[in-house]
């Protein structure tokens, strides 16, 4: 099996930085949009936060997992990389911890506790939440800059900070939208159409610094025939941008039509930036220092996690399928029954 | 405090924090099965009201494990990076088929466990409960595989001081696995049993007495009565296969010093490792060599064999090992006497709970959190016993350990040790916040009926 695809010094690295970008891009759009209901909670009144709640209730460990597989692929194929990366992140990755936790704990508790103390979990989800975004995207604007502590690329981190939370926002409104009715799915119009300008601001921000940053990633772009081919994803980015808007426009329709287009379109959004961002830094796993190849673990081990994988990965994708089936529609009340 | 320290001891305090719920969900999903497959099978919708209440406690127990767990999986990378460094090419499979086979799986059916019944037909509901129950057993095994190879590591080489895996069901099947893996899933059997009983006990002082209240109470000292033998007989066991493999771990838990026959058994020691020695020693003579070696003269290892010439100790922290492994056999006989008087009156004249008098149910309610003692009294015997190894005789943890600045590690570890302490205040007062709510709304309700399966009794997620 090892050499079905030629030397599998190099296809296995290459299989194992495709499925953890693909973790990556999974949790950034599922947990993206429940850490963004989230982050919505102080602009919606009280009935109306059980009924967000309730509209990531089934689903949001799940969303969750994906982070841990994609730092569970970091760690097991690429070691080297996985040290290198959390040491150098050591503090923004303490504080997303501390927000995950308080969210993932407020969940539960804020729907036990004696209703005195209901407002106090609301608060920690909120806060986890907002601890959790805002240290992600502090992460990916270090991770952009090379892992350097400048006040540059402190300043540029700030800001991915502020952008990955305001997507976080957008796309949990979006979310609202298709799973909500009524006077919150207005709100949550609203809401997107306000986040989209954060949106747009903040790919654009990124898209800018990221070339002139690096050099490299200069001419990955910007050399013939390169940008003829990348041409199509900042175009395709344009269009869908304002595909969001028009759509956004006219929402909510009277029958409800179009509910999931905002969700979806926003998904195919963040993955276009998603492969811009993979595109730039392949084959690097630790920008300008490791490449995929260097970082990985022995192939030996790496071929019996990818068996597996081949197994397990589609059974995965496949009940999670079944949970979104079985939970569509709109959020009801949740309820153990 | 150096990194080192202070990195091991925010480990410690993750780890043991995490440990607390899953060794509550690992069993209480099977318990859940019982009570959903009683129901199926009776139609007493008595079971169906066990089920609902205990649910919500697995709910909590599970977001508590995942988010505690997740904060390990990143502190393998902030704190310990040599480890996947030298050892990434067996412990990465083990934890990504951890990752694939068990997270995924448990996190999914919760969400159809937890919320589906009025969504999915019966039978997937019982399914999903299953799916989920067998998702926390996998996830134990594999991380009780990895444990066990740390402890005892077979099937693998050293190329240029990084681990290589040769043969993977060596692996897997490490000398020491068996016994942790059972060990283990026992504790979390007793653990989920006294929870049971003591939480029940808590609603019957209560004047909460219907059949629901009843059937768990039962269900959870009886589990507890059948266990516990059989854990004692499987930590025997244990404690065979670690004199085997890791000597100097039975060394410090005896507290024997010199290697040598006729060891007595220390009730209570304060051992000194500056003078290695003890004082203060309570013993049964040749007590620790016939429970080591079945016989009165039975050579038993002694700590003073692991100093090198150079003087260098490598055996683990004397006094917390010895300490650590008597709380978990003080607890664990303590429970078997609470367990056995208590089924002992139950099936006295066959008068069940009510022959339980109520200083029996005061002693339970506290015993309700008895397996979490022991548990993690076990634990720090066994992994401050490993000590000073991380991989044993492979890497010490000294190697694994990042270079981060200690003011760094502090600041996060008070954090940490912060939000543990509220969470598990919190975390407790709901659960006898919950017990006594299913008191005040059960007692309006009918208290024992039939229903047809598959016709859950409603119950708020609240």
């Amino acid at each position: 099996m090892m050499t079905l695809f030629g030397d599998p010094e190099i296809w296995l690295p290459v299989a194992f930085a495709a499925m953890m970008g693909l973790s990556i891009l999974v949790y950034v759009c599922l947990d993206g949009f429940d850490l963004g209901v989230g982050l919505l909670f102080p602009f919606a009144e009280g009935d109306e936060k059980d009924r967000m709640v309730a509209s990531i209730g089934p689903f949001w460990d799940a969303n969750e997992t994906w982070l841990v597989l994609a730092i569970g692929i970091l760690l097991v194929a690429f070691p080297a990389a996985h040290g290198t990366i959390l040491t150098a992140l050591y503090l923004p990755v303490a504080v997303m911890l501390v927000g995950l936790i308080l969210r993932g704990v407020a969940f539960e508790f804020r729907a036990k506790v004696a209703p005195e103390r209901k407002a106090r979990w609301n608060h920690a989800f909120h806060a986890g939440s907002l601890m959790t975004s805002l240290s992600q995207g502090y992460m990916l604007g270090m991770y952009v800059m090379g892992l350097q502590i400048t006040w540059f690329t402190l300043a540029f981190s700030l800001l991915t900070a502020m952008f990955l939370t305001v997507a976080y926002s957008f796309i949990g409104a979006t979310w609202l939208i298709l799973k909500t009715d009524g006077a919150l799915q207005r709100k949550a119009v609203g809401w997107s159409r306000g986040g989209i300008w954060g949106v747009v601001l903040g790919m654009g921000a990124i898209s800018l610094a990221t070339p002139l940053v690096s050099p490299r990633i200069f001419e990955k772009w910007f050399s013939v025939p390169e940008i003829f081919l990348l041409m199509p994803l900042p175009l395709m980015a344009g269009g869908l941008i304002v595909l969001l808007w028009l759509l956004l426009r006219q929402m909510p329709k009277s029958d409800d039509r179009l509910a999931w287009a905002p969700f979806t379109v926003t998904t195919i959004l963040f993955a276009l930036g998603f492969f811009g961002m993979a595109y730039s830094f392949y084959p690097y796993v630790v920008p300008e220092t490791l490449t995929i190849y260097e970082a990985a673990s022995a192939p030996e081990s790496l071929v019996i996690i990818f068996a597996g994988t081949l197994f397990v990965l589609p059974m995965i994708a496949g009940y999670s399928v079944l949970s979104y089936v079985i939970f569509r529609g709109k959020a009801t009340e949740l309820r153990y029954d | 405090m150096d990194t080192l320290l202070l990195s091991r001891i925010q480990f410690g305090a993750n780890i043991s924090f995490h440990i607390l719920f899953p060794t509550i969900t690992i069993a209480l999903g099977w318990v859940l099965l019982y009570f959903k497959l009683r129901f199926n099978r009776s139609g007493d919708r008595k079971w169906m009201r066990a089920y609902g209440f205990w649910v919500k406690i697995f709910a909590l127990s599970f977001a508590l494990g995942v988010v505690s767990g997740i904060t390990m999986s990143f502190q393998f990378g902030t704190n310990w990076p040599g480890f996947m460094e030298i050892a990434g090419n067996v412990a990465g499979p083990l934890l990504a088929y951890e990752i694939m086979t068990a997270f995924f799986l448990e996190a999914v059916f919760l969400g159809i466990m937890l919320f589906g019944v009025s969504r999915v037909p019966g039978w997937l509901h019982t399914l999903a409960t299953f799916l989920v129950a067998f998702g926390t057993t996998m996830s134990a095994f594999w991380i009780l595989v990895l444990s066990s190879w740390m402890h005892t590591p077979a099937g693998f080489e050293l190329r240029d001081g990084v681990v290589h895996a040769t043969n993977w069901l060596e692996i897997i099947f490490s000398p020491s696995m068996h016994y942790r893996l059972a060990h283990m899933l026992l504790a979390s059997g007793l653990t989920v049993a006294f929870l049971l009983a003591g939480i029940s006990a808590y609603r019957w002082l209560r004047n909460d007495r219907g059949t629901d209240v009843r059937a768990a109470m039962v269900t959870g000292l009886s589990l507890g009565a059948l266990l516990i033998p059989v854990q004692i007989f499987v930590g025997d066991l244990h404690g065979l296969n670690t004199l085997e493999h890791q000597p100097a771990k039975v060394a410090a838990m005896e507290g024997n010093w010199e290697t040598g026959g006729n060891v007595p058994l220390l009730l209570f020691a304060v051992p000194d490792e500056a003078a290695r020695t003890n004082h203060f020693e309570i013993a049964i003579p040749h007590g620790a060599s016939l429970i080591l070696t079945h016989s009165l003269d039975g050579e038993v290892p002694g700590l003073n064999d692991f100093v090198t010439e150079k003087g260098e100790v490598l055996h683990p922290p004397v006094a917390p090992v010895f300490y650590a492994f008597r709380v978990m056999v003080g607890t664990g006989l303590a429970m078997l006497l609470v367990s056995w008087v208590g089924v002992g009156m139950m099936l006295w004249r066959r008068r069940g709970v009510e022959a339980l008098p109520r200083p029996m149910l005061w002693a339970m309610v506290p015993f309700g959190f008895s397996g979490w003692v022991a548990t993690l009294a076990g634990w720090y015997t066994t992994e401050i016993g490993r000590q000073p190894w991380l991989v044993t005789n492979v890497m010490t943890t000294a190697e694994a350990v990042a270079d981060v600045p200690p003011a760094m590690v502090a600041s996060t570890l008070a954090v940490y040790l912060a939000i543990y302490v509220l969470l598990l205040v919190a975390y407790i007062s709901v659960i006898f916040h919950l017990a006594r709510k299913a008191g005040e709304t059960g007692a309006a309700k009918p208290d024992a009926g039939v229903m047809r399966p598959g016709m859950g009794a409603r119950l708020p997620a609240e």
